[in-house]
């Protein structure tokens, strides 16, 4: 395969600094050699590519936009959305990964956590000697986390946890499950190691989406946390959702590196596939898909870097990152599926990424919010209206 | 000890190369230009070294504005400062070794790392020109090197094997691909290149020996020919084989 140079209708490299450039290629190069090549073999046979954990780390892309003095890079977020864009251009199960370790992990420890905390688990979280997951889905209350019924009390030292989570990514292999449960009512956030009593996450099999990823369940059986493992600042379902924030502005990156994945070798396969004595690429219809498919990754750039500017002069808002996040999944899994019937049969095939792109994305449209949900959350924000219920 | 690696600016070899309107030079328009690749094994040994013997890593590079790219490379994988010697001009390689070979000695760098050729033009004499020039002793296309002391171990790529040499700083040694894993430029790496200097400063001035008078693309690959796709069409390709390929 032809070595990926990027995908840049228009001229958006222009607009990035050189660290930002020097960046995104670093992460480019590191899919290119160690991703790319072992991805479908871990996809087919269903296991999350742990030997990245180290490498990944030791190139900085866990929790990449935190101070340095715990180990990070301290990098804007046009150079974070850029880490996104190119880990799912490798695979949406790698980039989940990274996903859950920075935004979903590290940012409640750095946002909510006492100091202590940070200081234990944020050097070693962007080092990858320790794997963190994020509870907040139940298998009762998915849309509605609001509902969730696992539930702490207080008890001498500390807490007792009772419940279960679902679909977590990473909890079978986390060392620590930051995990949202309701004390007297009211949502706060509890860090549960690996080990302690009454708590297990077995691993959920049977997925036919993001098949290079560890999705578990957690189950809660009076585990005691010790009071120093509740993150203290985090007060109501707000904190669970700030988090969210953090990860779905990873996600409208990610996606439109999944975007690229597939016009890249959609274009380069209809460029060389013969029909009627023909390159497919010169039917029109195979043409109307490509162009299709160029036009949602420049949409989803323009879209992405505006909210990283946003993002980066503290003006984002969360409706924001939900139109960025609704539109972007929504086209990128549409891109994918069109790539695919460019290929024929040869598109179901794992020689070529679109198969597996296009399953994927299925995940990556529903979780963090579904696009109905973002849907409705834009909605009551134009009209004032919420229709949830 | 002071370490220094020479580093140079090339063309990306997935680039397509245009030649310019002089017909002498590569048109840059268009064309993403990288480190050299080989440059990279010299970089990660330079930086190997440091990490195992101590002491700091200086990168000299030279040419134009544009080299400070590469030179930000380097620095983002970990060298701790970098030299850019200034020169838009062509030059041939003895006036680059002589350049760099000045560097060398002002900075007082007892051992240097090259790549074993440049993937532009391909001369693959800097390095050993550079050692001649300093009179430092010089390994060539190396795959495996040790410093213990001031001894160096070094195994060299000849045809068909390898060479096992022992020689002693100050040195000059050229990198062959295996002579190790280049490191990826890391985040933290690339944020603390930010901080880190560039010292530019015209490169000695030296004479041409070399003059390119025209660059010339390889031809055009001719179509290929089917002859016929079952055992019958055999005898026609033995004949094609012998009499037009001639490589039978
Ligand atoms: C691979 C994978 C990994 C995941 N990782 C994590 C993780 O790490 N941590 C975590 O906490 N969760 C995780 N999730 C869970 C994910 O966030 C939820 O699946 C998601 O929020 C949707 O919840 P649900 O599946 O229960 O669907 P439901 O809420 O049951 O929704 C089903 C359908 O009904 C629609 N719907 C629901 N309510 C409304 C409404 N009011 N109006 C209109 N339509 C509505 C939804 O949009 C959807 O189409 C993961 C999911 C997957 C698939």
């Amino acid at each position: 395969m032809n070595k990926f140079t990027g995908v840049d209708y228009f001229q958006l490299e222009s607009l990035y600094s050189d660290d930002e450039i020097m960046i995104r290629n670093s992460v480019r190069e590191f899919v290119d050699h160690e991703i790319i090549p072992v991805i479908e073999k871990h996809y087919m046979e269903g296991t999350f590519p742990l030997h990245l954990v180290p490498k990944l780390a030791e190139l900085g892309v866990f929790g990449p936009t935190l101070p340095q003095k715990y180990g990070c890079a301290e990098v804007n977020n046009v150079a974070y959305g850029l880490i996104m864009q190119e880990l799912e251009r490798g695979d949406s199960g790698v980039r989940s990964f990274a996903s859950v370790q920075s935004g979903l992990v590290m940012y409640p420890i750095f946002t909510f956590g006492s100091e202590e905390q940070k200081d234990y688990w944020l050097p070693k979280l962007a080092a990858g000697e320790k794997i963190g997951c994020f509870g907040l889905t139940e298998p009762d209350f998915g849309s509605n986390p609001g509902g969730m019924i696992t539930k702490a009390v207080k008890v001498d030292g500390g807490y007792l946890l009772n419940g279960a989570k679902m679909w977590i990514t990473n909890g079978t292999i986390a060392d620590v499950a930051v995990v949202w449960a309701k004390l007297d009512g009211k949502v706060k956030g509890f860090l549960v190691e690996k080990g302690m009593k009454g708590f297990s996450a077995p691993e959920m099999k049977g997925k036919h989406s993001l098949r290079a990823s560890v999705t578990s369940e957690l189950v809660f059986e009076d585990v005691f946390i010790p009071e120093a493992n509740r993150l203290p600042l985090a007060d109501g379902l707000k904190a669970p959702l700030m988090c969210l924030n953090q990860a779905r502005y990873g996600i409208a990156w990610g996606v439109t590196g999944a975007m690229m994945a597939v016009y890249d070798s959609a274009l380069s396969y209809a460029k060389s596939r013969i029909q009627f004595g023909k390159p497919i690429a010169s039917f029109q219809m195979t043409q109307e898909k490509l162009v299709y498919i160029l036009t949602e990754i420049t949409k989803s750039q323009l879209l992405n870097y505006h909210l990283a500017k946003l993002k980066d002069k503290g003006e984002v808002k969360h409706t924001h990152i939900s139109m960025a996040k609704r539109n972007n999944c929504e086209k990128a899994l549409d891109a994918a599926r069109v790539a695919r019937e460019i290929f024929g049969a040869n598109g179901i095939l794992d020689e070529y990424p679109v198969m597996r792109h296009s399953a994927n994305l299925e995940s990556v449209k529903t979780y963090e919010g579904t696009h109905e949900m973002h849907t409705l959350i834009l909605g009551e924000d134009i009209t004032g209206i919420p229709a949830f219920e | 000890m002071k370490i220094a690696v020479c580093v140079s600016h090339v063309p990306d070899t997935a680039a397509k190369i245009n030649i310019g309107a002089d017909g002498k030079t590569i048109d840059p328009n268009g064309v993403t230009y990288v480190v050299n690749p080989y440059d990279e094994f010299a970089i990660e040994e330079a930086l190997k070294t440091k990490e195992a013997a101590g002491g700091e890593v200086i990168a000299i590079s030279l040419g134009g504005e544009a080299n400070k790219e590469t030179i930000r490379k380097a620095l983002a994988m970990g060298v701790d400062s970098a030299v850019l010697l200034k020169d838009d001009n062509y030059r041939d390689s003895l006036s680059v070794a002589k350049a760099l070979a000045e560097e060398i000695k002002a900075q007082n760098a007892e051992l240097v790392f090259f790549g074993k050729q440049s993937v532009d033009f391909d001369n693959s004499v800097v390095g050993q020109m550079t050692a001649e020039l300093l009179n430092y002793n010089c390994v060539s296309v190396v795959v495996s090197f040790k410093l213990e002391g001031n001894k160096i171990t070094a195994e060299r790529e000849i045809e068909g094997g390898k060479e096992v040499v022992e020689t002693s700083l100050p040195a000059i040694i050229t990198a062959q691909k295996g002579l190790n894993e280049p490191r990826y430029a890391s985040l933290k790496g690339i944020m603390a290149a930010k901080k880190k200097t560039i010292e530019e400063k015209p490169a000695a001035a030296a004479e041409n020996k070399v003059e390119v008078l025209g660059l010339k693309k390889p031809a055009a690959k001719q179509a290929g020919k089917i002859i016929g796709s079952d055992a019958t069409a055999v005898p026609e390709l033995v004949r094609l084989l012998k009499e037009e390929a001639k490589v039978i």
